[in-house]
């Protein structure tokens, strides 16, 4: 566990400083998922000891967002005066995209005879 | 009995223990109001934790600065999380590699809706210029939205509100409306809730199942890779195209 921990934190960390000295707009977490993915798949006997940890830490996603949440009350005056713009837009936006990428992946998997009936 | 209470509130608000320790018993309490309600997802544990912290932080007059000191070690664990979202890809690597044509195109084409309609739709209702900049990245997973609105002029900590908005609605609506749209693949459902509602839609995908989870998480990813090159022009040009 303490293995696994420190591996993610390792690839999180050469993230963080790639995406700084390159100066990329891509975020250093995104780099290092990038990155651990690049070494699993030159070393696959690696998985083994990163399994438990990972899927752990990925069983407990929405727990991390909540400390962010919270911040909510912050913005109460805001979104008090906002409220209508606001909902309507997270609620139409966040449909539309999950409907249009759905759609599009789809539908260019039947034209390329890629469907992924098995699922 | 109650100038005592308050002054062992006073010291223990003053340590990070307090918002750590309140933010994981939000978060069990949350939980197990969720399993009870057979994993509905109107009972999002993200939801229900937020109010209940919410509450605590209200009545007992704790600023949120203050929560946050505690509340940010669970917070920096969100950078880790996402390294690990490696180990899922890496088990559905096959099916990666024969979609990866249609997830891109999937891709493009969601990130471009997920920022285009959020500003349009703000805008046609009279947003304010800081609102619109805030809620372009909201698709993206926290702590990366929150530096691209701090880029792009919005206000970062409003951000951070949008995207739990935006996850909390994504895990709530995808599973009637893709059945509507009768998509059954597990990885194209899971794509489109991971590019629409990052963290909070990975995190219901994985309850379903671990395919759909790791095809969310790599959504989630990639999402925030495409969002981070996109919306710095796409989001400062529309803003200033509909409101000179």
């Amino acid at each position: 566990m303490l293995e696994a921990l420190a591996t993610l934190l390792v690839f999180q960390a050469i993230g963080e400083v790639l995406s700084y000295l390159l100066r990329l707009p891509v975020p250093g977490p995104v780099l290092g998922m990038a990155l651990l993915l690049g070494l699993l798949l030159l070393r696959p006997t690696t998985i083994d000891r990163l399994r438990p940890t990972s899927l752990e830490l990925l069983k407990h996603l929405s727990l991390l967002f909540v400390p962010a949440g919270v911040g909510v009350m912050l913005h109460v005056a805001r979104i008090g005066n906002e409220w209508l713009p606001i909902v309507v837009s997270l609620l139409v936006s966040t449909a539309l995209a999950i409907a249009v990428t759905a759609l599009v992946v789809t539908w260019t998997a039947r034209r390329f005879a890629l469907d992924d009936t098995e699922a | 009995m109650t100038p005592r209470l308050d002054s062992i509130w006073v010291y223990l608000a003053a340590t990070p223990l307090l918002g750590l320790t309140a933010t994981l018993l939000a978060y069990i309490v949350a939980f197990r109001i969720y399993q009870r309600s057979g994993m509905n997802p109107l009972a999002n544990p993200v939801a229900i934790a937020v109010i209940l912290l919410v509450s605590l932080l209200a009545l007992t007059g704790t600023p949120y600065q203050t929560y946050f000191d505690g509340a940010q070690f669970v917070h920096f664990l969100l950078g880790p999380a996402t390294v690990a979202l490696a180990v899922p890809l890496y088990d559905q690597r096959a099916r990666l590699a024969r979609l990866w044509l249609p997830l891109t195109l999937g891709l493009g084409a969601g990130v471009v809706t997920a920022i285009g309609s959020a500003l349009g739709i703000a805008w046609a209702l009279d947003a304010s210029r800081e609102t619109l900049l805030s809620l372009a990245p909201k698709s993206v997973t926290t702590p990366i939205a929150m530096g691209i609105a701090e880029k792009i002029g919005g206000l970062p900590s409003l951000t951070a509100v949008f995207v739990i908005l935006t996850g909390m609605t994504g895990a709530i609506i995808a599973r009637p409306l893709l059945n509507a749209l009768r998509i059954d693949s597990h990885a194209a459902r899971g794509f489109a809730v991971g590019v629409a509602a990052h963290g909070i839609g990975t995190a219901r995908a994985f309850q379903v199942s671990e395919q759909m989870g790791a095809f969310a998480g790599l959504a989630m990813g990639l999402t925030a890779l495409v969002t981070a090159f996109i919306a710095p022009w796409m989001a400062p040009t529309l803003v200033s195209l509909l409101s000179p």
